[in-house]
């Protein structure tokens, strides 16, 4: 199984690297959102930066929703999908590299986006192994639901919008928990921020367990 | 086909469900009497307090229809239990679940506008209870996707038990995190109810009565889904039939099936047969209580 996962992962990966769609598209969508943000809320320097690890994770949540529709898409033409299907790899083995593609290209992209909000709204980055432990928690999960949802509606003619639809319910757990995280780590909330580390790493076990078990299902169906 | 083996059409109805509604009808019209007039209002939320032999009940109706739905879920999912049946009350129960969670949504909606002066605000419960609206609306987005029915029947079983996690940790929400919502009226551990009397009385019919309507909702969705699942199935062959049989003179024993197993169009047909008219021209045979093809064959799904 793992060694399936490389594999897909590494297939991913270089398709990403050779189109180059993440850095030259999702990337500055990300950094377009954070200036939507800052134009929504008029400048007021006071509110962005209180708000922005809200907004943060907004806009890492409207990224995954990007990467999890491109990670699909592409197996879509040429009949990819079902040379996937054929390649004898193991179906929990595909979820995991597909998932650890999407969650590499969503590291990248939250190091834009926390570029952007300390340049942006002047956020004060603090704490960094509960800000860095959050993240890879938060990405897990975000990576793992991103692509249990997405080969659901990978196969069907609504799946651009079936797929916001099925996915930024569910991954509202992620949004607050670390969100919430992040703002006792800048100090805009008391309390400590581990606490919400429990329900991230409950979410990403739950859909990590999830998709191994039925993914090669989904798959199939797809 | 004759007029007198034609069955109404859109008929959802049998002789329970009629006696289910006319129970559920009368239960109604006593919890109304009840909770209007009967009932005393509080002395600290005054009127208001009769939205509680609306709201728990709702409440526990819309956990009820999740939880049918994972349970037939994992039902279809089991190899030995896989049934069509099995999918079909899931969506029945989900859509009725959906449809109660949206009346506990609204009526807490304008209790919280007497009690705290808003109609929303982000307490654990009610934020929650809003989440597990939206993933299971779109749990019935997903259900209306179409395709393969075998590939569509088993993303929804995954996708309801994806789903129905929110409910327990919606129903703890008031013991695991503080807010503005109130613990539990009746079932409380080891304390007794919080209302007595004609209140207590009924809020307990209120469970009673919203029970009955579920299931008689349930029952009625279930057969509106047997239905579209009988029109997807046959719904082409049987209006061919009709052509067949507009055509010409069917020869003797001519059925559907008979058109079915032969070549599918053997005579002139008009040029579009919309589902529309597949609907209007042929009720009774697409009503007709008989085994689907594919739930025949169930065992080998």
């Amino acid at each position: 199984m793992w060694r399936d996962a490389l594999l897909v992962a590494g297939k991913d990966l270089r398709v990403e690297a050779r189109s180059r769609v993440t850095t030259n598209q999702v990337a500055p969508y990300a950094l377009i959102v954070l200036f939507v943000f800052g134009f929504a809320f008029d400048q007021d320097q006071y509110v962005l930066t209180h708000i922005g690890p809200g907004l943060f994770w907004v806009a890492v949540l409207l990224c995954t929703l990007l990467a999890v529709q491109r990670s699909f898409s592409l197996e879509a033409a040429d009949g990819a999908r079902d040379g996937l299907r054929l390649s004898g790899l193991d179906g929990g083995g595909i979820f995991l590299g597909k998932a650890a593609a999407i969650a590499a290209q969503l590291v990248a992209l939250e190091a834009v986006l926390a570029f952007g909000i300390v340049v942006l709204f002047g956020a004060h980055l603090a704490h960094p192994l509960l800000l860095l432990t959050t993240c890879a928690l938060a990405t897990v999960g975000l990576a793992a639901a991103g692509t249990v949802y997405g080969v659901m509606s990978a196969g069907l003619r609504v799946r651009e919008t079936l797929l916001p639809l099925l996915l930024l319910p569910v991954a509202a757990p992620i949004v607050l928990g670390a969100t919430q995280a992040w703002l006792a780590a800048v100090g805009l909330v008391t309390g400590s921020g581990w606490r919400w580390l429990t329900l991230l790493g409950a979410f990403a076990a739950m859909y990590l367990t999830i998709g191994v078990l039925a993914f090669g299902t989904l798959l199939e169906e797809a | 086909m004759t007029p007198s083996s034609r069955q109404r059409p859109g008929a959802t109805s049998s002789r329970a469900t009629r006696i289910l509604g006319a129970l559920t009808l009368a239960g109604l019209a006593v919890l109304a009497f009840l909770g209007l007039y009967v009932s005393p209002p509080d002395g600290l939320q005054g009127e208001t307090v009769r939205l509680i032999y609306v709201h728990p009940a709702s409440a526990t109706m819309a956990y009820l229809g999740f939880g049918v739905c994972a349970v037939a879920s994992i039902a279809f999912l089991w190899p030995r239990t896989r049934s069509y049946r099995w999918d079909r009350l899931a969506g029945a129960s989900a859509e009725v679940g959906v449809a109660f969670c949206v009346v506990t949504i609204v009526s807490g909606s304008i209790w919280g506008r007497y009690s705290w002066g808003v109609w929303w605000t982000w307490d654990p419960r009610l934020t929650l209870t809003a989440l597990l609206l939206a993933v299971f609306v779109g749990y019935l987005a997903l259900r209306r996707t179409g395709g393969d029915p075998l590939g569509r029947a088993k993303r929804s079983a995954i996708t309801a038990l994806c789903c129905f996690v929110v409910v327990p940790v919606d129903h703890e929400a008031t013991s695991w995190w503080v807010g503005l919502h109130q613990n539990d009226t009746l079932f409380r551990i080891g304390k007794s109810p919080l209302i007595h009397g004609w209140q207590l009385a009924t809020m307990l019919l209120s469970f009673v009565v919203f029970t009955l309507l579920f299931a008689w909702m349930v029952l009625h969705r279930l057969a509106i889904e047997s239905m579209e699942s009988r029109l997807e199935d046959e719904g082409y062959v049987w209006a061919i039939a009709e052509r067949r049989s507009e055509s010409g003179p069917a020869p003797a024993g001519a059925t559907a099936s008979s058109a079915s197993s032969g070549p599918l169009v053997a005579g002139p047909l008009p040029p579009v047969a919309t589902s529309q008219r597949m609907v209007q021209e042929a009720p009774g045979s697409l009503l007709a209580p008989r085994p689907l093809p594919r739930e025949r064959g169930e065992a080998g799904l």
